[in-house]
This record gives C-alpha cells, structure tokens and sequence, in this order.
C-alpha cells in the first residue's frame, strides 16, 4: 500500500555544505540545551534498542535454566552459551526432537525470497515505462486503478486466489511457485506506482532525442529505461526483499511445510510456552540476521524508496 | 555451574554430521530451481520484447505497449481484482456440505443469504469484539507510531550523530513482525507467576518492588501491549519521513521567528507543524492501513486469546483453520470498507499531484 507524497523532493542523505554548518551547529546546540528534549530523545532510543539486545542475551541461556533464570542472572554467573544457535541451526527446531533444523527454513526463506524480488520489479518497471511515457487510450484510468489497488486488503484476495493457484486448478499453492506468483501479484501494485514515480521524472529531451533516432519502445526500455532507473530499482528490491522475507500471512496461505520460510515455524513456536520454549529466541535472531545486515548496508537505497512516497502492507 | 560444563562438551560446530547428504541435496535443488526460475522468467521476457521489435511498420508500437502492460494487468484482473470481487460475493453466502438427499454423496453447495454473515460479524460478541479490537489498533497504532516519531525527528534534528540515533529507531523496520513478536511476547511482556521474573519488564517493576503484571493477560490492557509492538516498527518509518519533511522547512523561517523571540516550543507548533502537515496525514493514512491488515503480531504471541483477537488473524483462522470462508470473506470486506475512505482520498492526492506536474 502507498500514499502519494506532497509534491516535495527531500534527498534521502542530506549532507551539510560547509557554509551553512554554522548556522547547524549553533541549532544543535539550541536543541540539546534543552534538558527534556535531549532526555526523551535518549529514552526513545533505549527503548527501541535495548530489547533486540535482550532476545539476542536470551538466545544465549541455556535451555535447561530458560525458565527460571534473566539472561543478566546467566550472564553474571558465566553460562551463557551459543550452544543454543548450534542446536536451533542444525539440530531441529520445534515442538518435538525430530522438528527439522532452521537451517532449512533459511533456505526456504532464500528460495522464497529472490524470485519474489525478480519478478514484480521486472514487469513493474515494464509497466511504469508504459504509463509514464507511451500515452494510450485508458492509460490515466488504468493508473489510478493499480494505485487504488495498492490499499486493497491482501485479506481480500486470499482465498480466491488459493482456489486459482490450488490443486483444482494450477496445482501450484504448496509450492514455490505458486508462493513466488502470489508475491509477485502482492507487489506489483506499490511496485508500478514507485517505480513510474521515478520513470516518468527522466527528462523528456532524453526520450525525445532516442525517439527521432527511429528506437522502438522495446530498444528505448533497454537502452534508456533500465540504465537510468537502477537507483529505483534497488530501493524497490530492498524494500520488497524486507518485506518479502519478513512475510508470514502469504506464506502461510500459499506455502506448505516444503516451502514455509523461517516465519513460519518461530510464529508457531512463540505461542508454545513448552519445554522447546528456549528455541524460540535464538531462532528469531537468526531470522533477523539477514534483514538486518541488509538494511544497514543499503540504508541508503531503502529510506529513498521509503521517500518515494511509499510502504506497503 | 554444571550446566555450562555440560554445555561446553557437547558445544562446537557440529553441521555436517547432523544434515546428511539428503539434506544438501534437496537445498541445492531448491536453489538451482529457484535460480533456473528466475533465468527462464528473464529469458522469456527478453525473447517476446525482442520478438515484439522484428515486427515492421505501424504495428510495432501497438505490440510493443501490449507486451509492457500486459503482464501486470492480466496477473492483477485475475490474481486482486477478480479474487476481490470473487471474496466479496461468497460473503454474501453460505457454504453447505451436506449429503444429496437422493444420492446420499456429500456436495458442497453456496446459497445466497444477503447479509446474515454481517449480522452475525456484528453480534456475535466475540467476532464483535474482534472488530472493535481492531478499531482500536487502528486509532492508536497511526498516532502513537506518528507521536513518537515526530518527537524523535524533532528532538535529534541536526544533533550531533543524528545518522546514527535515526538509525537505532529505524532498525525494527527491518525486523519482521514475526521476530518483533518474539522479542516483546516472549522476552518484554514475560512474566513468571512462581520465582524470578525472567522478563524485563517485570524485572524492572520488581527492581522498583512492584508486583508482576500479567501483561498478555490483562484485557483489555493486553491489546495495548500488543499495539506497542507495531509501534514500535513503524516509528522508524514515521521518523524518517517526519525527518525528512522537517529539513525540508525553510531554515530562514525559524531564524526570523527566533529573532521575533519565539520560543522552540513555538516555532515548533507555529512553523515546523503547519509546514509538514500534508506529510503527517500522509503517515498517519499508510500506517492506519498497515496496522488494519497485520495479524502476524496477534497470531505469534495471544493467537487471540483473553480478547486480543483482530479481524485479519480471525479472518485467518476462520478461512484457512476452521473452514468457514464465507464469514471469513465477510470479515476481509469488513477490512476493506476501513480503507475505501484512505483509497478515495489518496486517489484525490494522487490527482491533484498529477494536476501540479
């Protein structure tokens, strides 16, 4: 789902010049002068740092004091371990000895992922060349439609589309296809709209030039459209490789146990307050690794993609 | 401490000899499925665009616009806009599996009701109480996620190490709702009713000698500590572009009001909020439709219970647990019609952007 944004540019990074870093310290200092701003700003911070912190000190108790002991009461007598990661990663993960290893679920979660990401970033980037520049009778409409579409409900579409991608008909749901169609069709909406954002601000003159030149639409989407709009193209992968990963609603609807994503199995093992309980953090951890090491690298890509005037859910 | 001796013996990476051989196998064939997929669906595409360009003359621009649009409006009529509708009808229904009174066979069959599966949603007290819920989550999470956010972008702006401090609000915006549960369900919120509190919030309150406080428990409070777990992701989403709107202010605007002698608090009320106000409804209107669509938050750490339900996770267990679709597709039109004011007026916005251009 997504919003238009009020027609402002603001630059993601938006790196002081050397002239105006005056004026900036002597604001700097104005604001943190003032005790309370500079207090909440502080406590803001803790709160929404200090508990990855502490499912990471949990992942580290070992299983057999997980329901008695803090993690500061383990750590003050030197029993944390990684053992936990060890067992949780290789082992098996769930409700009894024989659930599978995570490990598995990692790769689910790669298999799941990519494609999901490939897909509607290459047809949206078709499509958004199209509405942008090729003006053809119901193009405005059309437009407005796919925006509209975006705030639709996923809820909405679940069960039909189960029925499409079912046994009775494509034979796809429960398997890694059937998961990529789904997530591609989720996405295309945001999809088209962030990306003809970008595409139709390619300056007309560039277009124009390659059009007297004789280039067909297909040579100007190759030659022009694909160059320009990588720096969309990664914001939009970013944004739909998180959300993708992060998933649980379309994975569970659309995946079976072949294809469940890490998601899927800490979901289930969260609720179950059992004797397997003390899997569930370091497990959640793992499956944050990636997003994690992913945003902040390319922090950069995803807040413009954010700017772009849009979320989705 | 036994334990961590017991522990230390039996730790050391130990993959290979646990996952045989089988196991690689079928991970590497789910790659190579995976990487083929993605080859195959690139090569497709490269070959009809090619294709779509040896055609000569006047109809080459045609074809051409047809292979760029078709895709993604063909998945979206059949894999949104039919399903939706599909969704919207079958709510009107009901789904009956009973034995042909000749043949004696099972057939499923659908029959018109009008809007008895409405009514029930609507009286039924604890379906009720599910959309009521979600009210609530709907009211709170945009303007909780937006208050903090707001405070936060305020309070650090052009602080020193602000890339950093916005940094560490963003993080849970990459963390999923799944593992966000995790870490307050079962870490924050925990709460132990014999010996030591193991969950930091208790922990804390009996640091302060208060009693342990069954947060998931606690209706309707318990609602509210779920809430705080979406806040807690989207507040980076609505610092960042809070953030942004905020540099975007003419720096000369809050010089001339502080030479007038308005106070920071005024400057912020008079300048900074009336400036970036289409930006704040604009995060207010996408965090109101994330918060009405989640149910990852209420599956993972209530599953519903002690009224904690939301329309999405009902929704859910009602359409893929409990095998009543119909009432499950009435609830996912409930969800809808919460939207159509945010679609109607973001289709305005959307105009009015196109009318300035």
């Amino acid at each position: 789902m997504s919003v238009t944004m009020p027609p402002q540019h603001p630059v993601e990074d938006d790196k002081p010049t050397k002239g105006k870093s005056l004026t900036k310290a002597a604001k700097a200092k104005e604001n943190l002068t003032s005790p309370w701003a500079t207090a909440a700003a502080i406590i803001i911070a803790m709160v929404w740092t200090i508990p990855t912190v502490a499912l990471f000190m949990t992942s580290l108790i070992p299983g057999d004091r997980y329901r008695t002991d803090a993690w500061w009461t383990v750590l003050a007598d030197g029993g944390l371990t990684f053992e936990n990661f060890n067992q949780v990663l290789f082992e098996s993960f769930g409700d009894n000895s024989t659930a599978p290893p995570l490990l598995e679920y990692v790769f689910n979660s790669i298999v799941v992922t990519v494609p999901s990401v490939v897909f509607p970033v290459v047809l949206g980037l078709m499509a958004a060349y199209a509405f942008a520049w090729i003006p053809f009778k119901g193009s405005n409409f059309l437009f407005v439609l796919i925006f509209a579409l975006q705030v639709v409900p996923l809820q909405l579409a679940l069960i039909p589309l189960l029925r499409i991608l079912g046994p009775e008909n494509l034979g796809l749901a429960g398997e890694f296809p059937g998961v990529w169609i789904a997530h591609t069709i989720f996405a295309l909406p945001l999809s088209v709209f962030l990306l003809h954002n970008f595409v139709s601000h390619i300056p007309r003159e560039v277009l124009e030039a390659a059009r007297v030149d004789g280039a067909s639409h297909t040579q100007m989407f190759f030659r022009i459209i694909i160059p320009l709009s990588l720096p969309a193209v990664a914001s939009l992968a970013i944004f739909q490789f998180l959300w993708v990963w992060n998933d649980l609603l379309v994975s569970a609807v659309f995946g079976s146990a072949d294809t469940y994503p890490l998601t899927y199995p800490i979901s289930n093992l969260a609720g179950d307050y059992g004797q397997y309980a003390y899997l569930v953090p370091p497990a959640a951890f793992i499956s944050m690794i990636i997003p994690l090491i992913v945003f902040f690298s390319l922090q950069r890509y995803f807040v413009r993609g954010l700017l772009a005037g849009s979320t989705k859910g | 401490m036994p334990s961590t001796a017991v522990m230390a013996a039996g730790s050391g990476l130990h993959a290979a000899s646990d996952l045989g051989p089988s196991f690689w196998a079928a991970q590497g064939s789910n790659l190579l499925f995976a990487a083929l997929a993605i080859l195959a669906f690139l090569a497709i595409v490269g070959l009809i665009m090619y294709g779509a360009d040896l055609i000569k003359g006047s109809a080459r621009d045609k074809v051409q616009l047809v292979v760029l649009v078709t895709p993604v409006l063909a998945l979206l009529a059949v894999g949104l806009i039919y399903p939706a509708v599909d969704t919207t009808w079958l709510s009107f229904n009901e789904i009956t599996n009973e034995p042909d009174p000749d043949t004696g066979v099972f057939t499923t069959s659908m029959q018109f009701i009008g809007l008895d599966n409405y009514r029930f949603a609507f009286s039924d007290p604890s379906t009720l109480r599910t959309i009521l819920n979600t009210f609530v989550w709907m009211i709170l999470v945009p303007l909780m996620s937006t208050g903090f956010g707001l405070a936060y972008a305020v309070f650090i702006d052009r602080a020193k190490g602000e890339k950093a401090l916005k940094s560490l609000v963003f993080m849970p915006m990459a963390i999923s709702l799944v593992g966000a549960s995790v870490i307050w369900g079962n870490i924050m919120y925990d709460y132990n009713q014999v010996g030591e509190q193991t969950g930091m919030l208790n922990a804390l309150r009996a640091l302060v000698g208060l009693d342990p406080y069954n947060f998931l428990v606690d209706d309707p409070w318990n609602t509210l500590w779920l809430i705080i777990i979406l806040v807690w992701i989207q507040t980076g989403f609505a610092m960042v572009i809070l953030s942004a709107a905020i540099k975007g202010v003419p720096v000369e605007m809050n010089e001339a009001a502080s030479l007038d002698g308005a106070s920071a608090w005024q400057r912020f009320w008079r300048i900074t909020i009336p400036s970036i106000r289409s930006t704040i409804v604009v995060v207010l209107t996408t965090i109101t439709i994330m918060a009405l669509k989640v149910y990852d938050i209420v599956r993972t750490v209530t599953q519903g219970r002690d009224n904690t339900d939301i329309v999405a996770n009902r929704m859910y267990v009602l359409s893929f647990v409990e095998g009543r679709e119909a009432l499950g597709a009435a609830l996912a039109v409930i969800l809808f019609v919460f939207v159509i004011p945010v679609v109607i007026y973001n289709v305005r916005s959307l105009n009015k952007v196109k009318e300035t251009h």
